[in-house]
């Protein structure tokens, strides 16, 4: 249990050097890209004389280094600062934007993650069969797909045609739970049907995989019922790969999803960066970039930890 | 110079104004964009309802601050909380708004507003002649960032007399100054102290904002004690965020929204057919233009400049860029609801061999020039708008390269840095706010560095010009010299599209000076 915890602090150091690398990184990369936000909010009406005030207003006439540092500085004593182009806290803007990111990740997790996986079971229950190649084909094509088009299709049919659900999911923070469910569910839908194929391949592989061992051709020999050989002698050892790939799947869940926050205007992170970068907010843009980076570095943790913890001879090395 | 009651009857009597001196008074009175009072409404309009709209601008980085308002979303934003001291009827001429009347000094560079009595902001606060002296210099202060700065740049001095006038001396005369005060920047915030807190959302507005979340949406509730009586008739306006064209449509088809702007052109026709939706346009003075630096070869020679305008095929373009949604242009930027817009200016058309007779009057056969656009620069589409370009012009000797830029960053790289890029104006209420702004010589935002020295003659004089048919004649001339040797070509000025629910209602007459009523839909229309 010991190594375990050992590797659980020396992770999260190595996590925060991460940290602090892809800080840099985006700094630097945000730096490099022509125009600053004062050019850009100013856009087509900008003068050099009110370009200059706005920048010496913002302190973005001081040199990179500086203002890495400063913002930097800021950080470390846990102040996210304010956003530069409208002087709001960052803080609350993620609080409110990094809630809504976690509710459509975890609405479509409660979805995805059981169906594939049950999925991912029937298929290497009756490999081969019909039913195998028909979710296969299915939850191919649907990975196959651009995101954005299965949004419109799902839009088309269930928002337009029959009117069940709304196309728009704009949720606030007094929406109730019940509405938040309803509205949200197309985007989730759409995030389901993208994530399902990955994780029920691997699913279905992972335990096939282990169903040539021998210990499952004797659990066989002694009579045990297929769906009890697979459930609790083949998916116990099979399930490492399968954490992983969950681990993946979740992390694109939050960090990847600004497509579809486009198509259904959902206030999600995505649309916070995106917007921030094509202005040049550099606070905001750091911020997120943080969160997304240290969802990665935690999932990842998590996945490692539980793929040691559910495996014995990892737990208890020689 | 007419006393203030007989000029304020007098006004109201007309529906349009203008305050000036006798003089003035009279030369607006008898211009044709001015015209009778606009017709009234067929439909009475109807209280209460919520409004809700899907807009295509927006940013999370918008700001409170007046300074920096450069969307839509902003503009929406000012024209509801806020008043100005002037206002732009549907119809395209000046109005009082805070100022209730106006007067200026024979030469024109000294005018005198006269505030409306009893406005009071959202908190109670009266409104007085040092919250408006307050409000014009915040953008006119040495360090101040607004995109306003350039107009109000003019202004030598501001004060208040008393609490209900405010004087204001020009650096020269301009008749057609209080125009300017009609825009969204320069909205009336509550004076604190010698400056405005930019945080503030209390205006003297129509609606007052319950909930302000930039980049994501905005809702407001009706003023109980608006001071308009005919104004302001929806309870509760909620704007959304919508930026995706086709979230925007389906948006509006399920009822998820009463009213979007922007439509996406390329679907509008079946948009029309559509049931629920009526799509309407106006044609306004947003325009489409073609700069090219004056002071670099080979644009430097007129006759090259001309070759140009010549080829493009100006129908194409409104035909395949805008869908049929617009009009062509005539190489100038003054619209056909603007004043003293010239009438007798011959359509400029395609024409390759009088392209082909230029090109060689510069003593050229050939000539190879890079295009540069992004496909933003003219709001969508810019580079097929180039291609075709490309394509009208190769019949006339000229060969154009379509460079393609990223529209991210456009407006600082590439526009007013290279020779020959695309952009676009909104255009302006005033021929001399659109001619100073953008084609004075040295001003910030003449895209083409253009430096006619009978042009800037006229612009000045044409200012403090208070013969109507002298000042006519100028502003016709200064078009002229526009169009022929001017080193913008402007192919085309398109409509502002939008649709809606068939409840949604407004008065026959909808203003084209921007999207939805000139952005003031909010205080202007209703639901049936």
């Amino acid at each position: 249990m010991n190594a375990i915890i050992t590797m659980i602090l020396k992770r999260l150091g190595l996590g925060f050097v991460t940290l602090l690398v892809v800080s840099i990184v985006i700094f630097s990369a945000v730096e490099l890209l022509p125009g600053d936000l004062a050019q850009e909010i100013l856009g087509q009406s900008a003068t050099p004389e009110t370009v200059a005030a706005f920048r010496a207003e913002l302190g973005l006439d001081q040199p990179a280094a500086t203002r890495y540092f400063t913002w930097l500085g800021q950080i470390l004593t846990g102040d996210f600062g304010h956003s530069l182009a409208n002087g709001r806290s960052i803080a609350d803007l993620l609080s409110i934007r990094l809630g809504n990111t976690l509710f459509l990740a975890a609405y479509a997790a409660a979805i995805a993650v059981p169906l594939s996986l049950l999925l991912g079971i029937l298929t290497a229950l009756y490999r081969n069969s019909l039913f195998d190649r028909a979710a296969n084909v299915i939850t191919l094509s649907s990975i196959s797909l651009p995101e954005f088009f299965v949004a419109y299709i799902l839009i088309l049919f269930f928002s337009i045609k029959l009117q069940y659900f709304p196309s728009l999911a704009n949720i606030y923070p007094d929406t109730p739970f019940g509405e938040r469910l309803h509205r949200t569910l197309l985007p989730v839908l759409t995030l389901s049907l993208v994530v399902v194929a990955h994780m029920m391949r691997m699913t279905r592989a992972a335990i096939i995989n282990v169903l040539a061992s021998p210990y499952v051709e004797m659990a066989q020999l002694k009579g045990v019922s297929p769906w009890r050989v697979i459930v609790f002698h083949a998916l116990p050892n099979a399930l490492a790969p399968i954490i992983n790939v969950i681990a993946l799947n979740l992390a694109y869940l939050i960090v990847g999803v600004v497509v579809v926050e486009v198509v259904f205007v959902y206030p999600g992170l995505g649309q916070l960066l995106v917007d921030s970068v094509s202005k040049r907010d550099i606070t905001v843009v750091q911020a997120v970039s943080l969160i997304f980076a240290g969802t990665f570095i935690l999932l990842n943790l998590i996945a490692d930890v539980l793929s040691i913890v559910t495996n014995p001879r990892l737990l208890n090395p020689r | 110079m007419i006393d203030r009651r007989t000029f304020v009857s007098k006004a109201l009597s007309m529906g349009a104004t203008l305050g000036a001196s006798a003089g003035a008074g009279s030369l607006f009175a008898s211009e044709p964009a001015s015209g009778p009072a606009p017709k009234p409404s067929s439909q009475t309009p109807k209280k209460g309802g919520t409004l809700r709209v899907g807009f295509t601008q927006g940013a999370l980085s918008d700001s409170v601050d007046p300074a920096t308002f450069s969307n839509d979303f902003m503009f929406a934003y000012a024209y509801g909380v806020f008043n100005c001291l002037t206002e732009i009827a549907p119809d395209g001429t000046l109005v009082p708004e805070l100022a209730e009347s106006w007067e200026a000094s024979p030469d024109a560079r000294i005018w005198t507003f006269h505030l409306r009595q009893g406005i009071q902001f959202h908190n109670g606060k009266p409104l007085t002649a040092d919250d408006v002296v307050a409000s014009i210099n915040h953008h006119r202060k040495v360090d101040s960032k607004s995109s306003a700065k350039p107009l109000v740049a003019d202004i030598v001095s501001i004060k208040a007399r008393g609490s209900d006038t405010v004087v204001m001396e020009l650096n020269s005369g301009n008749t057609d100054f209080p125009f300017v005060f009609s825009l969204y920047n320069l909205v009336i915030h509550p004076a604190e102290g010698d400056s405005i807190d930019v945080t503030s959302m209390n205006g003297t507005g129509a609606y007052r904002v319950h909930t302000f979340d930039p980049g994501v949406r905005a809702v407001y509730q009706r003023n109980p004690h608006y001071w308009k009586p005919d104004r302001a008739h929806l309870d509760t306006i909620e704007i959304i965020l919508v930026a995706d064209p086709a979230a925007r449509l389906s948006a509006l088809i399920t009822g998820g929204v009463d009213l979007i702007d922007r439509p996406d052109l390329k679907t509008l026709h079946l948009l029309e057919r559509h049931p629920n939706v009526k799509v309407e346009q106006r044609t306004g003075n947003k325009h489409y233009t073609l700069p090219m630096l004056s002071d670099v070869a080979p644009f430097t020679d007129n006759n090259v400049r001309m070759a140009f305008k010549y080829s493009i095929d100006r129908q194409e373009m409104v035909d395949k860029i805008l869908k049929g949604r617009g009009v062509v242009g005539n190489d100038h930027p003054i619209g056909p609801t603007v004043p003293f817009f010239n009438t007798e200016l011959e359509q400029r058309e395609y024409d390759p061999d009088k392209g082909r007779y230029y090109l060689q009057k510069a003593g050229l056969q050939t000539l190879n020039v890079k295009l540069h656009m992004a496909d933003n620069s003219w709001g969508s589409d810019t580079v097929k708008g180039g291609v075709l370009f490309s394509e009208s012009s190769a019949r006339a000797g000229l060969k154009i390269d379509v460079i393609r830029e990223p529209s991210d960053g456009y407006w600082s790289n590439v526009w007013l840095k290279k020779s020959f890029c695309a952009s676009y104006s909104g255009g302006r209420p005033t021929a001399d706010w659109m001619f100073t702004t953008s084609y004075a010589k040295g001003v910030a935002w003449n895209e083409s560095r253009w430096d006619n020295a009978e042009f800037n003659r006229l612009l000045v004089a044409a200012r403090s010009e208070f013969d109507l048919e002298r000042r006519r004649e100028m502003y016709f001339d200064m078009q002229k010299l526009v169009r022929d040797e001017g080193s913008t070509i402007i192919p085309m000025f398109g409509n502002y599209v939008d649709a809606m629910s068939h409840k949604v209602m407004h008065a026959d007459q909808v203003a084209s000076n921007f999207d939805l009523d000139g952005q003031r839909f909010m205080e202007r229309w209703w639901l049936a």
